[in-house]
């Protein structure tokens, strides 16, 4: 027997009281055990924990500073080690919306401690920003919260617009345009969000009534963009297109269509006692430790600080808009349930709103260095043809210079940090994804409850992984 | 230069300039941690972003004098809830001693944003409770958003057939 031969029985030997028979035919899988959970970024027992690291652990867990979590005084008490267990939840999970790890430290059914471990969907988006120009961005940014993105290419837009120094010059109607779809786009999400949270929580027919609604939204994309998804509709200048023929009667019928359903979704579940026990009361976060952990939308919304930036830094025509903030009380599941309920009529508001006061007009900005020529003027003109081409496959130069923007989307802030070197690629581009940041919460809101309440913080919270692995 | 110097705002002794209409504050890496500290004092309680820029291929970007240009930068975002207002840090971080402080015991949200510039950088946190690799896997070599980072390719069929 070689030397690697004896080593590897000797672990399996350590791993369990008897060697698990391997033979070269039959291999034992018993040898791969160990290493699932072991490795830097998981929630090691606390025997493997100094009193010190437990103590950070915990700060970290509950992203407080040592001092602060000292102070809490009522620190989980260490329990004997084989009262608790840590168990994995998801990646592969149904409730964890995507690929979201959660390692679970239990005591029977009670949440000791928790950490969300990601990057299981990353493909590096950032990274492949830098090698796309200006103009093919948005193709990459819609991809990342998917769910939201007519609002990830608004904001890298005018970021990028921003950089350009045009953000005064788009025109009217595109700002419209815009601000129509990533209303409809809120609604589409939160519909969305309507269906998993009843999923999650046992309500199936809740599921198939929120796709529905929100698919009714995605026909309108569709006939808008071409695509249900990853649109790259809004790019830099204004909209790829402008609405097409019949869109007001698109907007018209999702405007009749939507509230009955959401007066059907108030009798089958807002006043539903079962539906309440559920979700009142778990997930508790107080407005300190949502500021605290940075979060943002719903969330920190549910805890009655009224934060909205389409209210507070007004983008786009918001400030000319009448809608009102929805805030809860007591920033649990419910009030975060209920907000984005009473959001989706408050988008709807807006929505009506804009059907009146959309002008006519051009749909993107006449300046030739980031617009190129229209159809017509390619058959007729040389030099148009050249200036196509040379946009399309050059890409246009942005000047040197960094610029934050950051916009609400349905899920919260979503930022776009853009460094330009006068390339027509992003030097650096940096999104702050909302449900990034947003995840931190969950260890606090999960910590003292039941490992069933579990599911129903990470659906309140609405994470798209898409967005946090980026 | 001298007159240029004298020219630039200053904020808790750092250089502050704008960029397009944003407030931009420059911080020696000494005086990171205080100026984020007096900055929290005066409303800007959320740190809602943090991420790194490396500069490697464009060292002579615009900075206000005084301010040597290293390869990283560590760039945080701010936000002033009362006020309705943002700034921004922008830190210098020098390629052979890439390590920060880090901000978590003044604002604990910043701890994922600060394990991903880890990650994508290498730009360590001192005093960070739990720094490792956030996004890719623990055992990946190096910190793939660097610029120096070769970007990877798989071999693919037919691109070797030619008309």
């Amino acid at each position: 027997m070689s030397t690697t031969e004896e080593v590897t029985a000797e672990a399996e030997a350590d791993a369990f009281d008897e060697a698990p028979v391997s033979t070269p035919d039959t291999p034992s899988y018993a040898v791969f055990i160990p290493n699932t959970d072991e490795g830097a970024q998981l929630l090691k027992p606390r025997s493997q924990t100094t009193a010190r690291e437990l103590m950070r652990e915990v700060g970290s867990v509950l992203r407080m500073s040592e001092a602060e979590a000292a102070q809490l005084g009522e620190l989980p008490e260490d329990p004997e080690e084989d009262q608790t267990m840590i168990i994995n939840m998801g990646p592969q999970h149904p409730s964890t919306h995507g690929v979201l790890r959660l390692m679970l430290e239990m005591r029977g059914e009670e949440v000791l401690r928790c950490k969300p471990i990601i990057g299981y969907l990353h493909t590096g988006m950032e990274k492949t920003a830098e090698s796309l120009t200006f103009m093919q961005g948005g193709t990459n940014v819609t991809r990342m919260d998917y769910l939201s993105p007519f609002n990830n290419e608004l904001v890298f837009s005018m970021a990028t617009e921003a950089l350009l120094g045009v953000t005064d010059e788009i025109p009217e109607r595109a700002v419209w345009i815009r601000m129509l779809m990533s209303e409809l786009n809120r609604m589409s999400s939160h519909l969305l969000f309507m269906a998993t949270n009843g999923m999650d929580l046992g309500a199936v027919s809740m599921m198939i009534y929120g796709w529905r609604e929100r698919e009714e939204v995605l026909r309108f994309f569709q006939e808008v963009t071409g695509l249900r998804m990853n649109h790259n509709y809004i790019r830099p200048g204004g909209v790829a297109a402008d609405l097409p023929v019949g869109w007001r009667d698109g907007v018209l019928r999702l405007l009749d269509l939507i509230p009955p359903r959401l007066d059907e979704y108030d009798i089958l579940m807002t006043g539903q006692p079962i539906w309440r026990e559920r979700l009142q009361g778990v997930g508790v976060i107080t407005p300190n430790e949502a500021l605290a952990l940075g979060a943002t939308g719903p969330i920190v919304r549910s805890t009655g600080v009224p934060w909205d930036l389409r209210r507070d830094m007004p983008y786009l025509k918001y400030d000319e808009m009448e809608f009102d903030v929805i805030v809860g009380s007591y920033g649990d599941a419910f009030d975060r349930y209920a907000i984005r309920l009473a959001e989706i009529r408050e988008s709807m508001k807006i929505v009506r709103q804009i059907l009146e006061a959309m002008p006519e007009g051009n749909y993107r900005i006449q300046d030739k260095k980031v617009t190129p020529p229209p159809r017509a003027r390619i058959d007729e003109s040389m030099e148009a043809l050249i200036h196509h081409f040379k946009i399309f496959t050059e890409g246009f130069k942005v000047p040197e210079g960094e610029v934050y923007v950051g916009i609400e989307s349905p899920r919260g802030e979503v930022g776009c940090y853009i460094a330009s070197d006068g390339s027509p690629n992003p030097y650096r581009m940096h999104m702050r994804d909302a449900s990034f940041t947003n995840i931190q919460c969950l260890p606090h809101m999960m910590r003292g409850g039941l490992v069933a309440d579990a599911v129903a913080v990470i659906s309140s919270v609405d994470p798209v992984l898409g967005g946090v692995d980026r | 230069m001298d007159g240029a110097a004298e020219g630039t705002p200053k904020m808790h002794g750092c250089p502050v300039t704008q960029s397009h209409g944003q407030e931009v504050i420059h911080p020696t890496r000494e005086q990171y941690l205080d100026v984020a500290k007096s900055l929290a004092d005066e409303g800007y309680t959320m740190a809602l972003d943090l991420c790194g820029v490396d500069y490697l291929q464009h060292m002579s970007r615009p900075l206000p004098y005084g301010i040597v240009p290293e390869r990283f930068e560590v760039v945080v975002q701010l936000l002033d809830i009362g006020n309705r207002r943002r700034t921004r840090l922008r830190v210098q971080v020098p390629e052979s001693d890439p390590v920060v402080a880090s901000l978590f015991d003044l604002h604990p949200g910043i701890e994922a944003p600060e394990r991903e510039t880890y990650d994508m950088f290498g730009i360590e946190f001192d005093d960070h409770p739990d720094l490792t690799r956030i996004l890719m896997p623990e055992d990946w070599d190096g910190h793939p958003l660097r610029k120096d980072f070769g970007l990877g390719s798989i071999p693919v069929q037919f691109k070797e057939v030619h008309a």
